[in-house]
């Protein structure tokens, strides 16, 4: 973590330092950071959350997707700073009580991956999507997923894998969570 | 990547924003979405020596309509224009274009004022702006002032918005009846910039003709170009083929491209042609009615 120099060197307040309180998949934290720290930076250097990858850098390959307060966002094009008072999620608070979210089952039943490069803010993009359309057409899928790019061009099954889940979160609750 | 650092304030006012703007001098910069500005800023083509992060000044993001316009709200998420109704019925190429900027996911977070005031050529909005002829209100430490879409962008990354100021509103004449409009852009890709992309609005008369029309072009140029040969050229035509197409290459005329790896100039002039007599057309039949 050489790049967060204020953590090592105890926190000093300074002009370019600030301390916010964010809520990351459910807990809260209190961090004091570089104004300049980007979120995904924040996410996998200072709380280690590795799930959420760096791509192309330039907000344009969506593999660094997150929710904040719900709502997904690029995190390579954000600053931590900006998540003072906000709530984050990441694929890491996608499981629940050890079951996977129905998205994720989707990705793993309809091999929705190759590399698994694009799979982390492939899903966060489509858990955003099916909260805001619970049964999309195909066309509404992949436009959807368009700020997301699988290098693998893998999208027949990504498109699959978001109809599984679509299907499984549509069913009548059998008495599971 | 990292940016340098900066200071960072989050005012919760107007005037405690642009209190911090004008203290820097011109070494501040206002952050609303960042969608354009982050990146700059990592690329090191933008390094302010301060951010003010306008997202938590309450009451800048709304879409409505009053007697007289349209207001949009700056902090407006670009995501938005799609989802209102308002501009889905009255104000179409509003949501043209909103479908067309960057993706979904930088969609919600990049703001309507952001994409009008950032300057850059590539951005979709200005040039609907100026085909509808929007004003826009700024506010500075010497109060509120209103500059029209049509004079404010004076070269790449150059507006007429002062260091000190806000863009606070945009406000968007209600449509007369038989009024048109539609915004088509040709892209690469999805989130690339346009190749080319027409912004067009048009007032069919009771006769027939057209009374007015106005012709914006995107990213064929230092800034969004207002078309007026065009434009103008339209006004009392029938808006048939031979007129879309006299049209079309008078827009070509005022396109200044340059060469990129979208294409060589000459290509995105036609491009320009193309697009201006297709999007035009659209305008005309929304104007009667069509979808």
């Amino acid at each position: 973590m050489a790049i967060d120099a204020e953590e090592v060197a105890g926190a000093t307040p300074s002009s370019t330092t600030r301390t916010i309180h964010v809520t990351v998949n459910g807990t809260p934290h209190r961090s004091t950071i570089q104004n300049r720290m980007l979120l995904v930076h924040y996410l996998r250097e200072r709380l280690r959350l590795t799930g959420t990858h760096i791509g192309c850098d330039t907000a344009h390959c969506g593999a660094c997707t997150v929710l904040v307060d719900g709502v997904p966002a690029k995190s390579c094009n954000l600053f931590a700073v900006q998540m003072d008072g906000r709530k984050v999620q990441t694929v890491e608070g996608l499981e629940a009580g050890g079951k996977l979210h129905p998205v994720q089952e989707g990705f793993h039943l309809e091999h929705g991956l190759q590399c698994g490069y694009c799979t982390p803010g492939m899903m966060m993009a489509s858990v955003a999507l099916l909260a805001a359309n619970p049964n999309p057409t195909e066309d509404e899928i992949r436009r959807g997923i368009s700020g997301n790019l699988c290098r693998c061009t893998g999208y027949v099954n990504i498109v699959k894998a978001i109809q599984y889940a679509s299907a499984k979160m549509r069913e009548p609750a059998k008495g599971g969570p | 990547m990292y940016p340098p650092n900066f200071e960072y304030y989050a005012p919760k006012s107007l005037e405690e924003a642009i209190g911090h703007l004008d203290q820097h001098q011109g070494e501040a910069k206002v952050l609303a979405g960042g969608q354009s500005l982050i990146g700059m800023m990592k690329l090191r083509l933008a390094q302010p020596a301060a951010l003010v992060d306008i997202n938590g000044i309450p009451n800048l993001a709304y879409i409505r309509e009053d007697s007289e316009c349209l207001c949009l709200g700056a902090l407006t998420r670009t995501a938005e224009l799609g989802r209102s109704d308002v501009i889905r019925s009255r104000y179409p190429i509003l949501a043209d274009a909103g479908a067309e900027i960057a993706d979904p996911t930088v969609r919600n977070w990049g703001t309507v004022g952001g994409n009008v005031s950032h300057g850059d050529p590539g951005n979709d909005l200005p040039a609907c702006m100026i085909a509808l002829d929007a004003q826009y209100r700024v506010q500075g430490p010497k109060g509120v002032r209103t500059v029209p879409a049509r004079q404010f962008y004076q070269d790449s990354f150059v507006t007429a918005l002062q260091p000190n100021e806000v863009l606070t509103e945009i406000r968007v004449p209600r449509p007369v009846p038989g009024t048109g409009n539609a915004y088509s852009k040709m892209e690469r890709k999805v989130g690339d910039f346009a190749t080319a992309a027409v912004a067009v609005q048009v007032v069919v008369g009771k006769s027939g003709t057209l009374d007015s029309a106005a012709i914006g072009l995107t990213n064929v140029g230092p800034t969004a170009i207002f078309a007026s040969a065009a434009s103008e050229y339209l006004r009392g035509k029938a808006g048939n083929a031979s007129d879309l197409a006299k049209a079309g290459e008078l827009a070509a005329d005022a396109a200044q491209p340059i060469a990129d790896n979208r294409g060589p100039v000459d290509f995105r002039k036609d491009m320009v042609r193309v697009w201006t007599r297709r999007t035009v057309a659209r305008a005309i039949a929304r104007a009667k009615g069509g979808k």
